[in-house]
């Protein structure tokens, strides 16, 4: 196989950070590549270098054979190398047509709708790529969204495509849909790059695999010669523990339950129709579904950050219903929010501010209406060793932390005062290997001290090794429950596509005749 | 009333309505672009002041137009420079370029107060058009000015929704990143719209001065710019919109002109207040409708774009 890519020290910094520090790699004609590694690795730095979107502070780009100047999105597209970022770069409110001809010069001036479509479609058809190319964006499905993003590329003629974790936002069957495109485009002679943290999918999609750590590529080898534990020992840079110790449980009493429960997105539109569940103490249920699916608005309604429209939440046998954020903390609710720099912190104010958010209104911490600032220095001091939250100082501010460090910080939080309810939302999104770990070691133990936690995810590997059972939530509702274990993955992604199916109804659907 | 009347105070909203209209469409152009420029005023201002002075110079209006479009888009790039290119607040700067402008035409117009121009654009009867029973008289018995507004509806409406350059810079208002990424110069589109939106806020400040009351006053735009950036989010960025909304004010311009004349017992101060109160009520209307519709705010507006820059 020729070589069609070559990267020659490539150096990147940003403020504070090395992203990427002298890295070589060379990409096949033919071959499917995956840089794997873990968040922060320098991976998706260095493809949106060879994309045009940065450009590097030192180190040479040679395609076929011949030096690239790729300064800009344009020269990359030019030079045939297009990519799929992993958060789309769709023009929402754009039909499939005009987001794929985005930027083109054809046709120059008059826009013909029927013709343009016709000719994408035509396109698509070419590459077996199955889209409407009259569909605006909004009506699409994120899978359908990524053919979009996938063919705008390819209708460019772009030789080299890189795809940045494409698996993250799919459900199982979508990834093999994927994959079988992917490797139909490799045969047709296009080269692929997958940027990727998760072994499997690596193992099975990839020709080789290049190893990426703190900004340098460690070592790139053939997939049929290597793996899975060896990878993940490149990656971290020491052995892995791959299972969780989780110790058997036997669930104590109910202590949230919600019944036919219906609430509205922020566009006005049902987002939560009528779903009822019950979560016992030392028991974790996990909520799966793609993204978008009402996984948001059920914890901002049990939370009281959201109002039901109809519907009943019962906190230790309290009617919590439409109560207010701090009634519903009072009840003992702690809330690991999705955003991170949004609802769970204050990013201006610093660790310390952060850290006694929720508890500066209590005895000790309080001093009459004044604060007492050596009681919660204290605290916080004690909070940031027991988390081993890595920061300069008390008094910086949170938004200088890594994500891992603002996560185990919102944990310490919530975590402080013994909560009898969790309501944790994508913990791990976005965390690295050894921060994730930390994380689900924290849920156990609160599992083991007697919490009932809400685990709301999309890393259906974590919703496995973490919950007692696992529910599937589509389009607001539930579409069924299956118990943790490994086998029942096909199911949940069979009702993550909105299939109903499970080894049974949801538990609290035989309440609602007493609710 | 009579039918006279009706026709004539129709015909002078019309005339009262083209200033904001100019205005307006310039916004909606450089707010599709992700660009709010609450110079607006001082845009004008500085438009209706070079305007008049180069047509009492030369004694020729289109001259002063031309002026006035030139000062507009100068303005108007030093708004895009600070607020795309050193990415600063546009809010801020907005504000900064209407003080200047209030100020630097307020002390460059000292010499041209209370004087007189022999030539400006003046009404004349369309021709065939104008006979049209009713609406001639309302619609084609106007200046040139008015007449260009009426092109330019169509125009703007094709080259936003219609055409290629139209796509892009919706781009550029709604996703930048992407348009970016797709190889759209942002700055480049960016840039152009701004001082398309200047250039146009300034031909609205020289239709005051050359052709609504022919002479200089100090700061005689008088708000219109404050109302225009307000109609923006009452047309939902679409120009024909803009065109509705810039008549109705040139009718309350109009009504409440027409009351004073008559004699009405009510203060004409409150007669003056009616533009202003009716702009508020239209910003609570378009306000609210938007967050209940979402109609159709450029999603990037009012954000700088930074390629290298993470979000």
């Amino acid at each position: 196989m020729n070589e069609k890519v070559r990267m020659e020290g490539i150096f990147k910094r940003f403020p504070g950070v090395i992203a990427n520090d002298g890295v070589d790699l060379d990409i096949r004609e033919g071959e499917i590549h995956a840089l794997l590694g873990e968040n922060g690795a320098g991976k998706t730095t260095l493809m949106c270098v060879l994309a045009g979107i940065y450009s590097p502070d030192a180190g040479t780009i040679r395609i076929d054979g011949e030096k690239a100047l790729i300064r800009s999105p344009r020269d990359a597209i030019r030079a045939g190398i297009g990519m799929v970022h992993q958060h789309f770069m769709l023009v929402v409110p754009y039909s499939v047509a005009e987001n794929v001809t985005l930027g083109l010069n054809k046709p120059r001036f008059l826009l013909n709708e029927r013709k343009l479509e016709a000719e994408v479609g035509k396109v698509a058809q070419s590459f077996g790529i199955q889209v409407d190319p009259h569909a605006k964006i909004w009506q699409l499905s994120v899978g359908e969204q990524q053919r979009v993003e996938i063919l705008k590329s390819l209708y460019r003629g772009a030789k080299i495509l890189i795809l940045d974790e494409p698996t993250a936002v799919l459900t199982p069957q979508e990834v093999r849909e994927l994959f079988v495109t992917l490797r139909q485009m490799a045969r047709a002679g296009h080269t692929l790059v997958i940027i990727s943290h998760k072994l499997e999918e690596v193992m099975s999609l990839s020709d080789r695999i290049s190893v990426m750590r703190k900004g340098k590529r460690i070592s790139t080898v053939n997939t049929k010669d290597t793996n899975p534990t060896e990878l993940a020992r490149l990656m971290v840079g020491r052995e892995m523990l791959f299972d969780l110790h989780k110790e058997k449980a036997i669930p104590g009493d109910e202590v949230l339950s919600f019944y036919n429960l219906h609430a509205l997105s922020d566009k006005g539109l049902p987002a939560l129709r009528d779903i009822s569940l019950s979560v016992r103490s030392k028991e974790i249920v996990g909520i799966a579904g793609v993204a978008g699916n009402g996984q948001r608005e059920l914890a901002e309604v049990i939370t009281g950050l959201r109002p039901a429209t109809s519907g009943k939440v019962v906190v230790n046998g309290k009617d919590v219903t439409n109560n207010s954020p701090r009634q519903v903390i009072d009840q003992g609710v702690a809330h690991i929010p999705e955003d991170r720099k949004g609802t769970g912190t204050v990013p201006n104010l610093c660790v310390l501010d952060n850290l006694m958010l929720k508890c500066y209104r209590v005895e000790p911490f309080r001093n009459g209406p004044l604060l007492n600032l050596s009681r919660i220095r204290e605290f916080a001091q004690k909070l940031v060793k027991q988390f081993r939250i890595s920061t300069p100082s008390l008094e910086t501010p949170v938004r200088l932390l890594s994500g891992g460090n603002v996560q185990k910080l919102i944990l310490a939080r919530e975590i402080a005062t013994f909560s009898e309810l969790m309501i944790a939302v994508h913990p791990t999104r976005g965390l690295d290997v050894g921060a994730t770990e930390d994380v689900h070691q924290m849920l156990l133990e609160q599992r083991s001290k007697g919490a009932a936690i809400l685990l709301i995810s999309e890393d259906l590997d974590e919703l496995l090794a973490l919950c007692d059972r696992i529910d599937v939530i589509y389009e607001g509702k539930f579409m069924g429950e299956v118990p943790a274990e490994g086998e029942q993955i096909e199911t949940i992604g069979l009702m993550m596509a909105g299939k109903k199916g499970g080894t049974k109804e949801p538990e609290a659907a035989s309440l609602q005749a007493h609710a | 009333m009579t039918w006279d009347v009706i026709l004539a105070t129709l015909a002078a909203a019309i005339k009262a309505g083209t200033p904001i209209l100019y205005a307006t469409l310039g916004e909606i152009l450089a707010e599709r672009a992700g660009i709010l420029n609450l110079g607006l005023e001082g845009m004008m201002l500085i438009g209706a002041l070079t305007g008049f002075l180069i047509c009492s110079m030369t004694n020729n209006p289109w001259l002063g137009v031309l002026a006035a479009i030139s000062s507009g888009a100068l303005l108007a790039l030093i708004h895009a420079f600070l607020t795309i290119t050193l990415r600063a607040q546009q809010v801020v700067s907005g504000l900064a370029l209407t003080m200047f402008g209030m100020g630097l035409s307020g002390f460059i117009g000292k010499v041209v107060i209370g004087v007189p121009i022999v030539s400006y654009f003046r009404p004349f009867d369309f021709p065939i058009l104008s006979q049209i029973p009713l609406l001639g008289e309302v619609f084609f018995q106007q200046d040139a000015l008015v007449y260009i507004s009426y092109l330019l509806i169509p125009i703007l409406s094709f080259w936003i929704y219609r055409t290629r350059p139209g796509l892009h810079m919706r781009a550029v208002g709604e996703n930048p990143a992407t348009a970016d990424a797709m190889g759209i110069s942002v700055t480049g589109i960016r840039y152009f719209y701004t001082l398309l939106g200047g250039c146009l806020a300034g031909l609205g400040g020289a239709y005051l001065s050359l052709a609504y009351t022919p002479v200089w006053l100090e700061n005689m735009v008088a708000g219109r710019g404050w109302i225009a950036i307000a109609l923006v989010i009452f047309a939902s960025w679409d120009p024909l919109r803009a065109l509705l909304g810039s008549y109705l004010f040139g009718l309350v311009d109009a009504v409440q002109f027409r009351a004073q004349a008559l004699g009405l017992a009510v203060p004409s101060f409150f007669l003056n207040m009616t533009p202003y109160v009716a702009t508020i009520l239209v910003l609570v209307f378009a306000t609210r409708q938007t967050a209940r519709r979402h109609l159709g705010a450029p999603t990037a507006l009012g954000i700088p774009f930074a390629r290298e820059e993470k979000t």
